[in-house]
């Protein structure tokens, strides 16, 4: 059914189809809106295809590995090259099939989303050359086996988030926020080359298998980690390097905000790798994982305690990115700290990073829902501001239950998504410090109470005279919140399916190094 | 010794001088000048990563026999350079657009967001 050469070739094609798209995208919309509309749908849906039919493959077979001029794809060591990976590489393994996965679902909802909500908007050709741009990042960061690569791919990323979130320039604001997240993303990323120098400086290699398999964790290696914790937790936006967060989500255009919180999870993804698939078990587990916990369970009370007081809707949920990423962190950690105690790791460390990685895949898609109900309401009222808007429910149906789905999911009420990854945490977290389960309770009740407050500030009410010619949005937006809603309720209505088929594989490729080094060297390492 | 490891000791002061202008200085545009001196003090780390003592290019063809310099941290460096570039024209670009909305480039100015 789907042709070999597809299954085959699918981890290229799949950085290749929006790269290319990426540049012809502005030619089409010469010739006319719509064709450009379709190349970028078009070139957006190949792209999900072919992730979806990579990630299938993944955890139907096993890691995958594409070697790029090799001779076979999967020739990752050369015969005469002496035991040493020489080519740069992608290695899909199944943690980087379930951020696929996401990246998949979300970026094809907001760019169904996006073709009707910027329709009115100037300057079309390189919003979507920039999008795709994104897209390729992310998909190429979450893939690749290199870690120079990653660099590669975290700079593209960065760069075109940074035009899209200075998109719509807002009288300077909006390049305010922009300067912010791209000066701090470029320190960032010369501190992970910085890292990356030091790796080749030890290990003569750049490949992350190699230099898993060779890594010591001396000194220098100590502040390679050190260098690359700081730099991606601070573009995943982790408590206290988070302040770049509220203003760049808050002044993207919305499409490109649920993109952005993507975008973050694919440094997170970053982060994870270098902890567990770089570093593993030589270093100090426990140190570390506390170091990430602690920063998980900042995040969450500071997200939650500063998201509360907002009165723009957007930066309010972007406080609540900002705490929800701490449950990933929280989760995760756990996991790490009790990495290498095989009794504890089964007792409750798997189901904690579980739960931190489920929690991702949730995170990913509630709160993209919830910023595209943002960009909806904005759309018609152009404003964000909560004290303006008041009884949108007798016109925006629709939307309202968008947000009343994914504002139930964020606040982990049962049976959305949101609670199945959050009880995974709570109660594994309990089994290994009970006051950090506590805390992370406290954090939701938080958030539900934030949520209420807002949902009864947008929707409920009288109409509002300004506001009586409101109308639902159209139908393609429509379409991209109900596709992200539609995972939300099916992820919460079979919890225990996804976190078997998904979650779990994900997490046990995570924690076992030598398999992701065996999938590379071969099984002698 | 010192001698041997000069470029490092040039990385450690540049690193220094970039960091300090990106905190210390209020003017966008040497805040941005402060992350080129940065991005020049990694790249120069890379180069001199791959640095052999009186080694030769390497290119194989016709080679002379003797040490050959590390070819990947040349390649490495090249991308970073070219990333650089990209980098430093998206932040002046913002530097021309906060200019023309605002009128100066202090950064005291860039205060509307907190409103």
């Amino acid at each position: 059914m789907i042709p070999p050469f597809v299954v085959d070739n699918s981890p290229a094609l799949m950085v290749i189809v929006p790269f290319v798209a990426a540049f012809i995208a502005p030619f089409a919309g010469r010739a006319a809106p719509a064709v450009r509309a379709l190349v970028v749908g078009g070139a957006m849906a190949i792209t999900s295809a072919i992730t979806l039919i990579l990630a299938s493959d993944v955890y139907a077979h096993g890691t995958r590995l594409y070697v790029f001029g090799a001779q076979a794809a999967t020739l990752a060591v050369p015969p005469d090259s002496g035991g040493i990976p020489v080519r740069i590489m992608f290695t899909v393994d199944p943690m980087s099939a379930l951020m696929l996965v996401i990246t998949a679902i979300s970026a094809f909802a907001v760019v169904l989303y996006s073709l009707t909500s910027e329709r009115h908007h100037s300057g079309l050709g390189s919003y979507y050359t920039l999008f795709l741009l994104m897209v390729t990042g992310i998909l190429g960061m979450v893939s690749t086996g290199d870690i120079f690569n990653f660099f590669v791919f975290l700079e593209i990323l960065s760069i075109a988030s940074a035009g899209l979130i200075a998109f719509r320039i807002d009288g300077g604001v909006a390049v305010e926020a922009a300067i912010k997240y791209f000066v701090l993303s470029t320190i960032g990323a010369l501190a992970i080359l910085f890292a990356i120098g030091i790796y080749y400086g030890e290990y003569n290699a750049l490949n992350m298998a190699l230099i898993a398999q060779r890594i010591q964790f001396t000194l220098l290696d100590q502040l390679a980690l050190v260098l690359i914790i700081a730099a991606l937790a601070m573009k995943c936006g982790a408590v206290p390097m988070h302040f770049w967060t509220p203003d760049a989500y808050s002044m993207a255009p919305s499409s490109i905000t649920a993109l952005l919180v993507v975008a973050s999870q694919a440094s997170l993804y970053g982060l994870f790798r270098t902890v567990f698939s770089l570093y593993n078990i030589t270093l100090n587990a426990a140190c570390v994982g506390w170091l990430i916990i602690i920063l998980g369970v900042l995040s969450m009370v500071v997200g939650v305690t500063m998201a509360i007081p907002q009165k723009n809707v957007k930066r309010l949920m972007a406080y609540h990115a900002i705490s929800q990423t701490g449950y990933m962190l929280l989760g995760v950690g756990v996991g790490l700290a009790v990495l290498g105690n095989q009794p504890l790791l089964d007792a409750f460390g798997y189901m904690a990073m579980e739960g931190g990685i489920f929690h991702i895949i949730n995170h990913a898609m509630y709160k993209g829902l919830l910023f595209l109900t943002a960009g909806a309401i904005f759309f018609r009222i152009g404003t964000y501001d909560l004290n303006r808007m008041g009884g949108l429910g007798h016109s925006m149906k629709w939307t309202m239950v968008f947000f009343i789905i994914g504002a139930l999911a964020i606040a982990g009420i049962p049976p959305f998504n949101g609670f199945a990854s959050k009880l995974m945490i709570y109660e594994s977290v309990f089994a290994f410090n009970p006051v950090l389960s506590v805390i992370a309770m406290v954090v939701s009740i938080l958030t539900l109470a934030s949520f209420v407050k807002v949902f009864h500030s947008i929707f409920m009410g009288p109409v509002l005279p300004e506001y009586r010619d409101v109308r639902e949005v159209p139908g393609p937006m429509l379409a991209g919140m109900g596709i992200l809603a539609l995972v939300v309720i099916v992820f919460g209505l079979f919890p225990s399916v996804v976190v078997e088929t998904l979650v779990a594989p994900a997490a046990h490729a995570l924690a076992d190094q030598g398999m992701y080094i065996a999938a590379v060297i071969g099984g002698g390492a | 010794m010192v001698f041997f490891n000069l470029p490092y000791v040039a990385v450690v002061v540049l690193t220094l001088i970039g960091l300090a202008t990106i905190v210390l200085k209020r003017n966008l545009i040497k805040i941005f000048l402060g992350i080129t001196i940065l991005e020049s003090a990694v790249n120069l780390f890379l180069v001199s990563l791959g640095y052999r003592e009186g080694g030769i290019a390497p290119i194989y063809t016709n080679a002379p026999e003797g040490l050959m310099v590390l070819p990947t941290p040349q390649a490495l460096t090249l991308t970073s350079i070219v990333i650089g570039v990209a980098t430093t024209a998206l932040l002046l670009s913002f530097a021309i657009i906060i200019w023309k909305k605002y009128g100066s480039i202090e950064i005291g100015f860039l205060r509307r967001l907190k409103e």
